[in-house]
């Protein structure tokens, strides 16, 4: 925008338009009050209609731009504006003495063709969108040919040429079907060439965005699996993690997942199970927002996973976390080598401060059970607030 | 011990087929693979085999339409859900098509045998993850006494406290003597808990199961 004026093509805008955006987008384009270019072009009107087919061939040939519009605003003003228009023009014609009855109907006639023109337009847009209210296009596309027809009936029934004009009527509708019929192939196979050029190229796209997934993630780690073919616990852990990932990334996440106990505690699990090589089988059953005091109740979670990983000897944790009205239990538990909590020093650091500790300046509990060849586990129960 | 069990594995990997086999090798008798569902299908009715490991997620439908296939065809055959990570609506789908049982791929051999073992005596055999799922999919509504008259329709769609307790064991990791030992009761009773528990989820119609298992995921 800045120093770039070289080929900027005109657009028709959405943001501020009353009609088409036509107006709205020449001014953009060459940097006026949309105001200005608007009378302009009703001078040039005046001026035996060339404001008027300027107009038209500008909305022809000028594209509209991909910005996208919100409906409730501009649906009103537009209404109003040709509301405006339409009574100002008759006022101008009965002031000048031009006024006649046959012009009343041609007034339908215009406002019916103004409206299935406008869905071409409609049309375009919601493809852009790709969420466009088929229905009411289609009534609108209707409702406009029906007025078209009623008006220009209409006009011809005031003007007295009904009768005449049927004739001519009834062989131009012959035509115009024989033309459909004949042409009807062509169209039929455009439409479907379109809709079939349209689903390949989103397919193409999804292709490319899940192979690029697959190569930044499971290509690379095979890769360093085959590096590390040797050590059977880096295979491992590698092994997990990009399961891990692959699984997080095939069932989408739920939503609010950063902020939820149940996430907090899988990350634990998965930090835990890449730092120290271990596999932690987790459950959680239930789920709520990870308050600051249950954040006391993950951190002591994760020291106990990684005590059970780190001194246990098992490869494998498990992990059970149950959410119900006012508190949370969490269960970690491995089937290692235990010990016997009464012979550890009670200024053992782990335990003792990271886990009990913890958990009771918080208002929980933990309890760790164990005894030598039985393996551990460690109870910790957190209150909800 | 009893003559050795025939199983079937139906999976389409033949990597994972292969260390199966081997894993079970000294246990059981292996007597077919398949890695279709056509071939599955096929396969179970010929053999007529006393327990299938069936992979949930195989194109074709997977698992549920190897079930369904099958059909009455092998009455004596029970059928051991066995995957790596799936939905928890192919899951429970697999569950309530007959499967006897979930597991994950990542269990060990002794456990993976004991599973069919189980399995194979008629009994039912949960993952952690899978007593984790089915504690969430029945939290909203209360439990009902232990006592209370079975087969009672509106029960299908509650456990009762002794249900919730011995799947909150086996969600922390327990085995099932590990479970009795806990809650003070015979082996024997976790197995009959367990199996009542499969015969809700089966039976339940509950509109919340299957909406719990749609937006969530089971491992």
């Amino acid at each position: 925008m800045t120093a770039l004026p070289t080929h900027r093509r005109v657009v028709r805008v959405s943001r501020g338009r009353v009609v088409s955006g036509v107006v709205a987008g020449i001014a953009e384009h060459l940097g006026l009050s949309p105001l200005v270019v608007r009378l302009a072009f009703v001078a040039l009107a005046l001026a035996d209609g060339v404001g008027v087919a300027m107009y038209a061939v500008l909305w022809l040939l000028v594209p509209q731009s991909a910005a996208p519009v919100k409906d409730s605003e501009r649906n009103l003003a537009q209404l109003l504006a040709l509301a405006a228009l339409t009574v100002g023009g008759f006022l101008v014609l009965g002031s000048t003495g031009l006024f006649s009855p046959a012009l009343l109907p041609l007034v339908f006639a215009g406002a019916g063709l103004g409206l299935v023109w406008r869905q071409a337009d409609e049309a375009q847009r919601a493809r852009w969108r790709s969420t466009g209210n088929r229905r009411s296009r289609l009534l609108a596309v209707l409702g406009g040919a029906v007025l078209l027809v009623l008006g220009l009936t209409g006009f011809l029934a005031t003007i007295g040429q009904l009768g005449q004009a049927r004739e001519g009527l009834l062989s131009t509708v012959v035509v115009v079907l024989g033309l459909a019929l004949l042409t009807a192939p062509w169209w039929l196979r455009m439409t479907a060439d379109l809709r079939a050029e349209r689903r390949e190229r989103i397919r193409s796209q999804e292709r490319a965005e899940v192979a690029a997934h697959v190569h930044d993630s499971v290509l690379q780690t095979l890769a360093m699996i085959r590096k590390a073919a040797d050590d059977p616990r880096e295979v491992t852990r590698l092994a997990r993690t990009q399961e891990r990932e692959l699984r997080g990334w095939l069932y989408a996440p739920v939503p609010s997942r950063e902020l939820s106990l149940a996430g907090e505690l899988e990350q634990v699990a998965a930090e835990v199970e890449e730092a120290h090589g271990v596999t932690v089988e987790a459950v959680v059953v239930g789920d709520c927002p990870a308050s600051p005091a249950l954040l006391a109740t993950v951190a002591a979670t994760r020291e106990a996973l990684a005590n059970a990983a780190r001194h246990s000897g098992a490869t494998t944790v498990a992990l059970y976390a149950e959410v119900t009205a006012d508190r949370v239990e969490v269960f970690v538990r491995d089937r290692g080598c235990g010990f016997d909590p009464a012979a550890v020093p009670a200024d053992r650091f782990g335990v003792a401060q990271s886990i009990v500790g913890r958990m009771e300046r918080h208002g929980g509990t933990a309890v760790v059970r164990s005894r030598p060849g039985g393996g551990t586990e460690v109870h910790l129960e957190g209150r909800r607030d | 011990m009893t003559d050795r069990l025939s199983v079937v594995l139906v999976d389409d990997h033949r990597l994972f087929r292969a260390g199966v086999r081997s894993e079970l090798a000294t246990r059981v008798d292996v007597v077919g693979e398949a890695e279709t569902v056509a071939e599955a299908v096929a396969l179970v009715l010929d053999r007529q085999p006393d327990v299938v490991l069936l992979d949930v997620h195989m194109p074709d439908g997977g698992g549920r339409a190897v079930l369904a296939g099958v059909g009455a065809g092998a009455p004596a055959t029970r059928f051991l859900a066995l995957s790596v990570s799936d939905a928890a609506e192919d899951v429970i789908g697999v569950i309530r098509a007959g499967a006897r049982g979930y597991v994950t791929k990542s269990i060990s051999a002794d456990e993976l045998a004991d599973a069919v073992r189980r399995v194979a005596d008629g009994d039912a055999v949960f993952s952690p993850r899978l007593a984790g799922f089915v504690l969430d999919a029945f939290s909203s509504s209360p439990p009902v006494p232990d006592d209370a008259p079975a087969a009672d329709h509106a029960d299908l769609d509650r456990l009762t406290a002794r249900e919730r307790d011995v799947l909150r064991l086996i969600a922390r990791g327990y085995t099932y003597k590990e479970v009795a030992a806990e809650l003070f009761i015979s082996g024997k009773t976790v197995e009959t808990h367990v199996s009542s528990v499969l015969r809700k989820l089966q039976l339940s119609n509950r509109r919340e199961l299957s909406r719990w298992a749609a937006d969530r995921r089971l491992v």
